[in-house]
């Protein structure tokens, strides 16, 4: 539970930040909560070199309506979100999955960016703004880029980030109106989903975003297809494991997961039906 | 001996807020962590990655150049400072089998997480940076994990003992020979069922930490520690050690839990304390989380095959019990005991005929040892017959209560003469069982039931009984002499009361959360007419406390309690010579009440204990012949256990698709005899019945194949939180106990007794129209799903 030694540098700007984990190189990790990386590196699984600390680019913690998207800044903490009038109004889908990350303490200490940034299929904000559609704005030395939520999660933890790369915001459509749902199973309120589900429905569209089903976060789209090709919500749940590839672990086997996803996959799309 | 009546007091039976609790909330409280001792040394402790491997060669060479490294040694360098072998106290059989067992293995690790070597450095993470240094080449075995592969013998895992089997222990109680066999061969109902106890670990919210202090003058060594028994490790560690045991001093600061895993003596209390002597310097150890889910001992962990014969009203007329005892590597200070704790209560709360047949094997895995876990056997004892009466009741097709109801031993039995031999002193379960299905709503929970659990329903109701009896208040010094155990069961007080009417009382519990300081208080305050805030109670220092044998098996109220109140008792005869004397009275016209002596029927001659207090320490006018000062002090031996008992009510809804179980209501009525404290018996039940939940559905500790731990961080190690567990309705009974002056009876393991069979037999029963017969623990989600598909795939096969 002590982790080996590094070497730790405060970045005051995100120009400064991607400055310095461009100087420090490969072993250098951004951190911004700490709540993903700090436990890895406690048990010695992740031993970064440097930490270029982001947790104090505060001018990265803001929820803007942007028009036909809501504005996320990366370093916005859980807590925020699930709070926000902004969120309620336009994307009430993501401040209610917000409120169901981990427990207070993580939820006041941890960020939007930092989940996605790290990436985990387990966690609940990086299936979430994949089923909403989102789009994430990377940070280089060269400017700024957009990218699609669909292309961003490559592997297991692992990121179309370059290495020199931050994330600085994150853009999710508007949903008014969008009946919607979020199904997170677990054993204690403050683990990982065993399975978690995350859908809405609007006018004939549908979006179901699966956490902890596969290496990546999923995008349920033949549940989609589906329901746009006019299945019931109970056959179009069935598909619900189509593009997953559930592991093993000590609460779940694959087969059972592909159940669970199935059961609250119709569960979802009920509730967002009504 | 007379009861104390609870309607006369003014302070016991009252709740009162625990004194202890502002240093402990404000983090005044000083763990053995936050002791602040100039120039100590830091020990780390390398652990095996085997579960099972022979050690070829170890070299600490690079170790010692990592900056900050004093000293670095494995087992073998360490060898010539141990006078003996790591204690078991407890050998259960004259045979049994005990691997010797030092602080550091030598040739052979045993589990994965048994010390291999150690480091010493002037900080925490040089200590810790040096382990990665040190060269240790293992021999991998094979590792045996399964209880029937261990049994068999095909690895060996101790070599000098030629088998992996530690002992048999039986108790065969009959009125005539061969009834048991009889009472099966003439029943009308028989069941034959088999439970698995999970490994379970204890995690108490403070790890274990340990600070060994060499003092500045003379040859003593003070042994500072997380842990519950304070006065048995100071003897342990003398004797391990060779150290004379007057020059060794034992002190448990703050303490933040326990649960039976801090009675122990542990190889770090052992390292620190020798190497603080090799060294002259002090030295300090603090376990990381990950070593407490290793190298703390785990509890539980047993098989077993329970039968019941029955009558055709449901009477019970014999029972008969085989168990398979896991005590994992090696043998911890009681680890042989534990099963044995539990071999008394195989008949539950149940008028049996001397018809009872135990046996119990227990054989060596590698894996971390087992020792005491809260309830230590009790829990799986009741376990196996309240889950077996739910068998017995469904294969009779009545009402598991209603079963339980004609089994009972009656009020007017007690004190009744147990078919093991053991007379338990009160009991009332009738009036617990109906109170608790009073406060359940169980008419109308079964009424509700029939309507929800339909063919095709997928939340289905569940309703599960357990009623229990504990046998606590260790203990009997006799009774534990005929078990084998190397050490008494008695306990020790002393009650001085200072000049100025302020008391003290010396007390030989050593409280881990407890609220000793508060309950002790209010005993004294009770006896002695002061306010409770005027006691003071001293306890866990053994240069303070000499002489006690600390907190375990829900004694300290029914053995420490008892004596303060005797020691009370002591004082106030001394106080009532002085009284006369000064009174000019006849002793016996003396009444004491509220603390002041008056003359019977002479009100106005009175004199308060205060004025009496200081009378005894000036000793200007005592009567011929008396000591000065007021002080008692009483060894309290008690002559029976104390039986505490009751009956829980779980309420569940089961969720067939998911497999969640949602406990929608929790009842307790657990009657511990007249109750010091409400508030403090309330806590206890509490923090049991969540404990005893967490086994039910929550925590288990798993290994692979190949030994290796799976669940050694929280995330793996499922302890619930606050909003996982359901609100629990309590309720109590209250049966004075006749065996001890105050009418008390130990409370702290009850919850844990009750709560685990509970929840399974309403799971079970929730299920039962599914074909579901038994659920294995913990009933995870995925766990009862699987349960529930086998059995309605079975029903398929059946119907075909």
């Amino acid at each position: 539970m002590i982790p080996a030694a590094f070497d730790y540098v405060r970045a005051g700007s995100a120009e400064e930040a991607i400055s310095l984990i461009g100087e420090h190189g490969e072993d250098a990790k951004f951190i911004a909560g700490g709540h993903s990386l700090l436990p890895l590196m406690k048990l010695r699984l992740a031993q970064p070199s440097v930490l270029v600390d982001i947790g104090r680019l505060s001018d990265l913690s803001y929820i803007r309506d942007a028009g036909d998207h809501i504005a996320i800044g990366a370093m916005t903490r859980h807590m925020d979100i699930e709070k926000s009038p902004v969120l309620a109004e336009h994307v009430p889908l993501l401040a209610h999955a917000a409120g169901h990350v981990g427990d207070p303490q993580v939820r006041h200490r941890g960020t939007i960016g930092g989940s996605i940034a790290h990436s985990d299929a387990a966690s609940d904000l990086p299936a979430t703004t994949l089923a909403l559609g989102a789009t994430y704005v990377a940070q280089g030395p060269n400017g700024t880029r957009e990218i699609a939520a669909a292309d961003f999660f490559q592997g297991f933890l692992t990121t179309a980030l370059a290495a020199d790369e931050m994330l600085t915001e994150i853009r999710v459509p508007k949903m008014n109106g969008a009946g919607w749902s979020f199904q997170k199973f677990n054993r204690r309120a403050q683990d990982w989903a065993i399975v978690g589900v995350a859908a809405w429905r609007r006018n004939g569209e549908s979006g179901v975003g699966l956490v902890n089903m596969g290496s990546v976060p999923i995008l349920a789209t033949s549940v989609s297809s589906a329901l746009a090709s006019g299945a019931s919500i109970a056959d179009a749940a069935e598909q619900a494991a189509a593009e997953a590839d559930p592991q093993n672990d000590l609460n779940a086997s694959p087969e059972y997961r592909v159940h669970l996803a199935k059961v609250l996959v119709r569960r979802a799309l009920e509730e967002a039906s009504k | 001996m007379t009861i104390t009546e609870s309607a006369a007091s003014t302070v016991l039976g009252k709740r009162r807020l625990r004194k202890e609790d502002p240093a402990l909330l404000t983090g005044e409280a000083k763990f053995t962590s936050d002791l602040n001792i100039p120039g100590a040394l830091h020990l780390a402790v390398l652990r095996s990655p085997y579960a099972h491997a022979r050690i070829l060669s170890v070299d600490v060479s690079a170790a010692l150049a990592v900056p900050g490294v004093v000293a670095a040694y494995s087992g073998a360098d360490l060898a010539p400072l141990w006078a003996g072998p790591m204690p078991c106290a407890w050998p259960v059989t004259d045979d049994m089998k005990n691997p010797t067992h030092y602080p550091l293995a030598v040739s052979k690790a045993a589990y994965v997480g048994d010390g291999v070597a150690c480091v010493v450095a002037t900080s925490d993470t040089a200590a810790h940076d040096a382990l990665d240094a040190i060269d240790v080449e293992y021999e991998p075995l094979p590792a045996v994990i399964d209880l029937e592969d261990a049994l068999s013998d095909r690895v060996v895992i101790h070599d000098e003992l030629g088998t992996n089997r530690s002992y048999t222990w039986d108790l065969k109680c009959e009125g005539e020979d061969g009834q048991v066999d009889r009472a099966f061969a003439d029943a009308a109902y028989t069941v034959s069922e088999h439970y698995v106890h999970q490994r379970l670990i204890p995690m108490a919210m403070e790890p274990r930490a340990v600070a060994a202090v060499p003092q500045p003058f003379g040859g003593d060594i003070t042994l500072y520690s997380s842990t519950q028994v304070p006065h048995i490790l100071k003897v342990m560690t003398a004797l391990t050690l060779g150290i004379p045991e007057h020059q060794m001093r034992v002190v448990a600061p703050a303490v933040g839990g326990g649960f039976g895993a801090k009675l122990n003596v542990y190889a770090e209390e052992l390292l620190c304390t020798a190497l603080a002597r090799k060294h002259k310097l002090p030295v300090r150890w603090t376990e990381e989380r990950t070593e407490n889910t290793q190298a703390t001992i785990h509890g539980r962990a047993q098989r077993q095959h329970i039968e019941l014969a029955a009558d055709a009203d449901g009477k019970l007329t014999a029972v008969r019990v085989r168990l398979l005892a896991d005590m994992g590597a090696y043998l911890q200070l009681v680890t042989p005991g534990i099963p044995l704790l539990g071999a008394f209560l195989y008949g539950g709360v149940y008028d049996l005929p001397v018809a009872y047949d135990f046996s119990c094997t227990s054989v060596f895995t590698t894996m971390t040892p087992t020792d005491a876990y809260r309830g230590a056997g009790r829990p799986e004892a009741t376990y196996a017959i309240e889950r077996a009466m739910d068998a017995l009741a469904d294969t009779m097709g009545i009402d598991p209560l209603e079963l339980r109801r004609r089994n009972f031993i009656r009020k007017d039995q007690f004190p009744y003469t147990a078919m093991t031999g053991l007379v338990y002193d009160s009991g009332d379960h009738d009036a617990a069982a109906t109170k608790a299905a009073e406060l359940a709503d169980y008419d109308g929970l079964r009424a509700r039931q029939a309507t929800q659990n339909v063919d095709g329903a997928t939340k289905r109701l569940g309703v599960g009984v357990c009623s229990y009896f504990e046998m606590c208040g260790l203990a009997p010094s006799r009774v534990l002499a005929s078990l084998n155990y190397s050490a008494g069961g008695w306990e020790a007080a002393t009650v001085r009361v200072l000049p100025t009417n302020k008391i003290q009382v010396v007390t030989g519990t050593a409280p881990h959360g407890q609220g000793h300081e508060t309950a002790w208080s209010m005993i004294v305050a009770e006896k002695m007419g002061v306010d409770p805030d005027d006691v003071d109670v001293l306890h866990s220092d053994t240069a303070i406390a000499p002489l006690g044998l600390d907190t375990y098996g829900s004694r300290s109220l029914p053995v420490g309690g008892v004596a303060i109140a005797m020691a009370c008792d002591k004082v106030i005869d001394k106080a009532k010579k002085i009284a006369a004397h000064q009174l000019e009275a006849n002793e016996d016209d003396l009444e004491f009440a509220g603390g002041n002596f008056t003359v019977k029927g002479t009100p106005d001659k009175a004199m308060p204990l205060a004025a009496i207090a200081f009378e005894a320490f000036t000793a200007h006018n005592l009567p011929d012949g008396l000591e000065p000062n007021l002080e008692a002090q009483v060894t309290y031996d008690p002559p029976n256990f104390s039986w505490p008992f009751g009956t829980h009510i779980c309420v569940v809804e089961v969720d067939t698709e998911t497999g969640e179980v949602d406990v929608l209501k929790y009842v307790a009525v657990d009657d511990c005899g007249n109750q010091v404290n409400p508030l403090i018996v309330e806590g206890q039940v509490h923090g049991g019945v969540i404990q005893g939940l967490a086994q039910a559905l929550f925590e288990e500790a798993v290994f692979d194949e190949d030994g290796n731990p799976k669940t050694s961080t929280l995330a793996e190690y499922l302890v619930p939180a606050a909003s996982d567990v359901p609100p629990i309705t309590l309720g109590h009974t209250i049966t004075p106990s006749p065996t001890n002056p105050l009418g008390v009876k130990g409370i702290g393991e009850a919850g844990t007794i009750g709560a685990a069979p509970a929840v399974i037999n309403a799971i079970v029963d929730a299920l039962s129209g599914l074909g579901v017969t038994d659920m294995p623990m913990p009933a995870s989600p995925q766990t009862v799903w699987t349960t529930i598909q086998s059995a309605s795939t079975a029903a398929q096969g059946a119907s075909k």
